[in-house]
């Protein structure tokens, strides 16, 4: 599948199926774009006409360059993935992923919270030893042949819970040689409790940490308070600033949340970067849409004008010798994932689940709550497996309105989650998240081609 | 080509012989934990 588009002064064709990324003049762009729907001597008269200094010579040229391009599989690819996808989730039965919620308890009152303060619409718990335990043996006893296990220590607050999060990190180190593993830590935190010793901690076996800050800080106070209304930004902007001086180049990323208030969002992406911080991430909020900050249908040109802002800026700073990366712009076009990746969907429920205190499965950490998602236990596995069945169907063809769309082996589908919260059904089309998700690929392509023509 | 450019990329119709080892990163895990995006992971093939 084509999409061609242009942004920021690129014109930019993107053959989906093969991967390939084209730059072209504004004569190719016309004739890539008439290509399929009209003779050549259609092309050659309409582009003849529209451009005075072009000869049929220089149309029957490029019209063969298109051909050669097509020819050698990297021009209106087909697209041959569909059963790939049905066919490696049917036989692939191993889960490779954890989102450990050690603690369904939160030290701040964030109304925006999905997790409902971290409670996720249940009681407050705190993750025993044994059961978060189980978890990691739940883990390796499913995981077959893949090494690479990834952890998050989630909440709520998983700080919380502290000791029991150190004991899991020693017992998984204890026993991964052995099973053949190599676990990859994340932790999810706040910042609320940050000091010297958890700071050594994450930075020795975190692979990763994730930061929570919402930007300017007028913008993060208005939601990240305390149990009294109090913000938090003062507190933990030093505290992340101590962890992250001291990560000696491992991941982390700041992470924030934009909602209906700041829909002049990238004010708080450049606030985060100029404050130091380089590895950046900002999401929309996932609230119900009668919520007062969720994004409104007013606010989607906005956005999307914010995400182009974004780009161009960060372009800009790079050639400044100040860059900084976003989350959502990380393309790696030369080794980004292969297709079994692109068309199997994030994994949610069947090789990544969530894990809640009480050693219940559920298929993400956005289902948690949700009991008729929830999938079984730790001790005896998955029993609901119409429920996983569901999942398992989940790729980037499932849903009838993602065959014709360019962005589905970027986006797999897309995110069960959202798709169920705005429609009722993991299979249901979330239409405000695929606006953004295109235009945020469509920026981060830019990008690269931006890059390539610099060098 | 002198109107059109083509910047190197993997060429993904290939992966579909040696790919699908899965040692790749959860898609959401990470980061965003609110939407799926996969093009941005990073490929962790070792016998490609």
């Amino acid at each position: 599948m084509v999409h061609q588009y242009k942004l920021n002064g690129y014109n930019i064709v993107l053959d989906t199926c093969s991967g390939s990324v084209h730059t072209v003049d504004d004569v190719a762009y016309d004739i890539i774009e008439a290509y399929k729907n009209s003779s050549e001597q259609e092309i050659i008269s309409a582009v003849t006409a529209k451009y005075s200094d072009i000869t049929e010579n220089d149309v029957t040229e490029c019209l063969e360059d298109i051909k050669y391009l097509e020819q050698a599989g990297k021009l209106f690819s087909e697209d041959k993935y569909e059963n790939l996808a049905y066919e490696y989730k049917n036989n692939t039965n191993v889960i490779k992923a954890l989102c450990l919620h050690v603690a369904h308890t939160c030290n701040l009152n964030c109304s925006y919270c999905f997790a409902s303060q971290g409670k996720y619409q249940g009681d407050r718990a705190l993750m025993s030893f044994e059961v978060g335990k189980q978890a990691f043996d739940f883990l390796i006893a499913n995981s077959g042949t893949r090494r690479n296990l990834e952890v998050d220590f989630f909440g709520g607050e998983p700080l919380m819970n502290w000791d029991v999060v150190k004991q899991l990190v020693a017992y998984a180190r204890s026993v991964e040689k052995e099973a053949g593993k190599n676990f990859r830590f994340t932790l999810t935190t706040n910042g609320m409790l940050i000091d010297d010793e958890i700071i050594e901690f994450l930075n020795k076996e975190m692979s990763n940490v994730v930061l929570s800050l919402d930007g300017r800080k007028e913008v993060h106070d208005k939601f990240r308070v305390d149990y009294a209304g109090k913000g938090s930004y003062e507190k933990i902007v030093p505290l992340f600033k101590r962890l992250v001086d001291s990560r000696n180049g491992k991941d982390y990323y700041m992470r924030g949340t934009f909602t209906h208030h700041n829909v002049d969002f990238t004010k708080d992406i450049f606030h985060m970067a100029d404050l130091g911080f380089t590895e950046l991430s900002m999401e929309p909020v996932v609230c119900s849409p009668d919520d007062p900050c969720a994004l409104t249908q007013e606010d989607l040109p906005k956005v999307k004008e914010q995400y182009e802002i974004l780009a161009k800026e960060m372009i800009k700073r790079k050639k400044e010798g100040r860059p900084f990366t976003f989350y959502h712009y990380m393309l790696d076009l030369k080794n980004g994932p292969c297709i079994y990746k692109r068309i199997t969907g994030c994994g949610s429920g069947t090789e990544y689940m969530a894990v809640t205190p009480w050693g219940e499965l559920f298929p993400c950490h956005q289902f948690v709550g949700d009991e008729k998602y929830s999938l079984g236990d730790i001790w005896n596995g998955v029993k609901n497996t119409e429920a996983q069945d569901k999942f398992r169907k989940c790729n980037a063809y499932a849903r009838k309105e993602c065959k014709d769309c360019w962005a589905k082996l970027y986006c797999s589908g897309g995110c069960a989650a959202n798709a169920y919260h705005a429609t009722g059904d993991i299979n249901g089309i979330y239409e405000y998240g695929c606006e953004l998700f295109k235009k945020r690929i469509e920026c981060a392509v830019m990008m690269q081609v931006a890059e390539s023509e610099e060098n | 080509m002198s109107r059109i450019k083509t910047i190197e990329t993997k060429n993904i119709t290939e992966t579909v012989k040696n790919g699908g080892c899965g040692e790749c990163q959860t898609s959401c895990q990470s980061a965003c934990k609110t939407s799926c995006g996969v093009a941005n992971q990073k490929c962790e093939n070792t016998k490609k």
